[in-house]
């Protein structure tokens, strides 16, 4: 049977799993990465560009964490910098222009939290991102394929098809947060795991993603090639829709209606 | 005009460091010490001066408080009074939680919304309430602020809000990040269909709600000594094991940095909010 909400948290904060550039490598074709925010810097945590996906080119933004020590220390642990989130967006911007879907591939505990970072504007880099994902006017499919960390995942989770691999998490805060500010006692990450119903099949159950992908496989070939297939034929269904705006702001716009009162 | 040559008040939280304000507390006594000029001050001269020190600090304020402060005499008419959250996640404690902060406050939750006017001129309005779990966002919230969005747009009316919050509410989980998403893409509508939206920023406006709607406005304003910011300032200490600079996530850090228009101190702001949705409607010629 599955493990607990806990334990699923700390492997997904591992260095076992595929990361983010490990998806693009096995999944596209002739991957052309793009750098850089066009306002500040290049984040290493964020990478992304345009890729082949079967016949169709495709933009990909990833959140890399890396494996090695030395890779994650490079890229941040995968916590984006305000940089990195627009990066990604100028990536979708550019996606929109030419007609190409996106793909964002998330991994990450959260946002950078830094001096720079808030100097540089975190929350309104994030909040733009929310923004103006929500009116893009191309398809966009979100994995969450280790960590979902908070806003900082969400800054590139605002789409048409949200998917989440089965032992991956999705939460509002982590759980030793949650216990430290709820419980005053960090050790209670444990029960705090539990109650924030951070794991796939909730969040499939509160309508928070749309399919929960199988680990069979995870990291071999035959993962991403049904992984690929499911892409193709979701994508096809998007391009063919003419209400793919007005049906992502609905998507958004009952979360949470369900235990409303009044 | 006040709204340009701001003047920054003398503030020594600068000097203490943030993280080391006292919280302040409402209670019946007549005399209220000032945490930043440590001064004690009579209550009914704080409240004739709508909670700011002689020294310019901002107390906190309730939203009942700061709607009477800022609408035209019974001109606040409010909307959705009634909608309220439930317990989506069974949460340990959330329900007495909950009970206990609406038998105390007499509010049902963290926002209040409604139309109004000021100076005659009608506008939505939405004001968060720190002392209703520190204005968090979950479910409730998100839902009345994208109503409320959603009810400008139909009426072609701009919107003015108050934000003050902790961020999002842990104990609704990811339906409260998903407000987010939510109150972003109803702000996102209001601002394609041409109109305006003015956010006012009170201390503490932090986490989920700097990262959305807070920060979506056409114009930002902030009062004058308000922790704005992503991270708590204490978690960013805690990672990062450095100093924080003077005065971080001050509104005056957060102006010099270029993330929000304005300061405006709590006695100008009507005056100032009534001349921008004046600004705005296009003049005579
Ligand atoms: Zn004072």
């Amino acid at each position: 049977m599955s493990q607990t909400p806990y334990l699923l948290v700390k492997q997904a904060r591992g260095s076992s799993r595929p990361t983010g550039l490990d998806y693009i490598t096995n999944l596209f074709q002739g991957f052309l990465e793009f750098h850089g925010d066009r306002r500040y810097g290049d984040d290493p945590a964020v990478v992304g560009g345009v890729a082949w996906l079967g016949g169709s080119p495709v933009t990909v933004i990833a959140i890399e964490k890396g494996h090695t020590a030395k890779e994650r220390s490079a890229r941040n642990f995968g916590a984006p910098n305000p940089e990195g989130y627009r990066k990604a967006l100028r990536l979708m911007k550019q996606a929109e222009k030419f007609g190409r879907p996106v793909i964002c591939i998330i991994d990450t505990s959260g946002a950078c939290c830094g001096i720079g970072a808030e100097e540089r504007g975190q929350g309104q880099a994030i909040a733009e991102n929310l923004m103006e994902m929500s009116t893009l006017c191309v398809p966009v499919i979100s994995l969450l394929i280790g960590e979902g960390g908070s806003g900082g995942a969400l800054a590139l989770a605002v789409a048409d098809r949200v998917w989440m691999l089965e032992n991956a998490v999705y939460s509002v805060i982590s759980p030793e947060g949650c216990a430290s500010i709820l419980w005053k006692d960090a050790a209670k990450a444990e029960e705090a795991a539990a109650s924030l119903k951070l794991t796939a099949q909730d969040a499939l159950g509160l309508g928070v993603v749309d399919r929960v992908l199988s680990e069979a496989d995870l990291g071999r070939q035959p993962f991403y090639q049904r992984l690929r297939g499911m892409l193709r034929q979701e994508l096809q269904i998007l391009a063919a829709d003419p209400d793919l705006v007005s049906k992502r702001y609905s998507r958004y716009r009952r979360m949470g209606t369900e235990t409303l009162r009044g | 005009m006040a709204f340009i040559n701001f003047l920054k008040p003398k503030n020594q939280l600068e000097e203490g460091g943030r993280t080391a304000a006292p919280v302040h507390e409402d209670a019946g006594e007549p005399e209220k010490t000032c945490p930043n000029c440590h001064k004690p001050i009579p209550l009914s001269r704080l409240w004739a001066n709508h909670l700011v020190c002689p020294c310019g600090y901002h107390f906190r304020m309730n939203a009942r408080q700061r709607l009477a402060f800022i609408a035209d005499k019974d001109s606040f008419q409010e909307l959705f009074p009634q909608l309220r959250g439930g317990d989506p996640l069974q949460f340990p404690g959330y329900t007495a939680k909950l009970e206990t902060v609406r038998s105390v406050s007499g509010e049902t939750e963290a926002v209040i919304c409604g139309t109004a006017a000021l100076d005659g001129q009608k506008c939505c309005l939405f004001v968060m309430d720190p002392y209703f779990m520190m204005g968090s966002m979950g479910t409730a919230v998100g839902e009345k602020i994208t109503r409320l969005f959603e009810y400008a747009a139909e009426r072609r009316l701009p919107v003015i809000g108050f934000t003050v919050s902790g961020g999002a509410r842990m104990q609704e989980g990811l339906l409260s990040l998903m407000q987010m998403a939510k109150t972003s893409a109803a702000v996102k509508r209001h601002s394609d269909a041409g109109l305006l939206y003015i956010a006012v920023l009170t201390d503490p406006t932090t986490g989920g709600v700097t990262a959305s709607f807070a920060m979506e406005a056409d114009i930002l304003l902030a009062e004058p000594g308000a922790t704005i910011g992503f991270a708590g300032a204490r978690v960013v200490e805690q990672t990062t094991k450095k100093a924080l600079p003077k005065g971080f996530q001050s509104a005056e850090f957060v102006l010099s940095h270029g993330f929000v228009d304005s300061l405006i101190p709590r006695e100008g702001q009507k005056q100032t909010l009534s001349e921008i949705l004046r600004l705005h409607q296009g003049g005579t010629t």
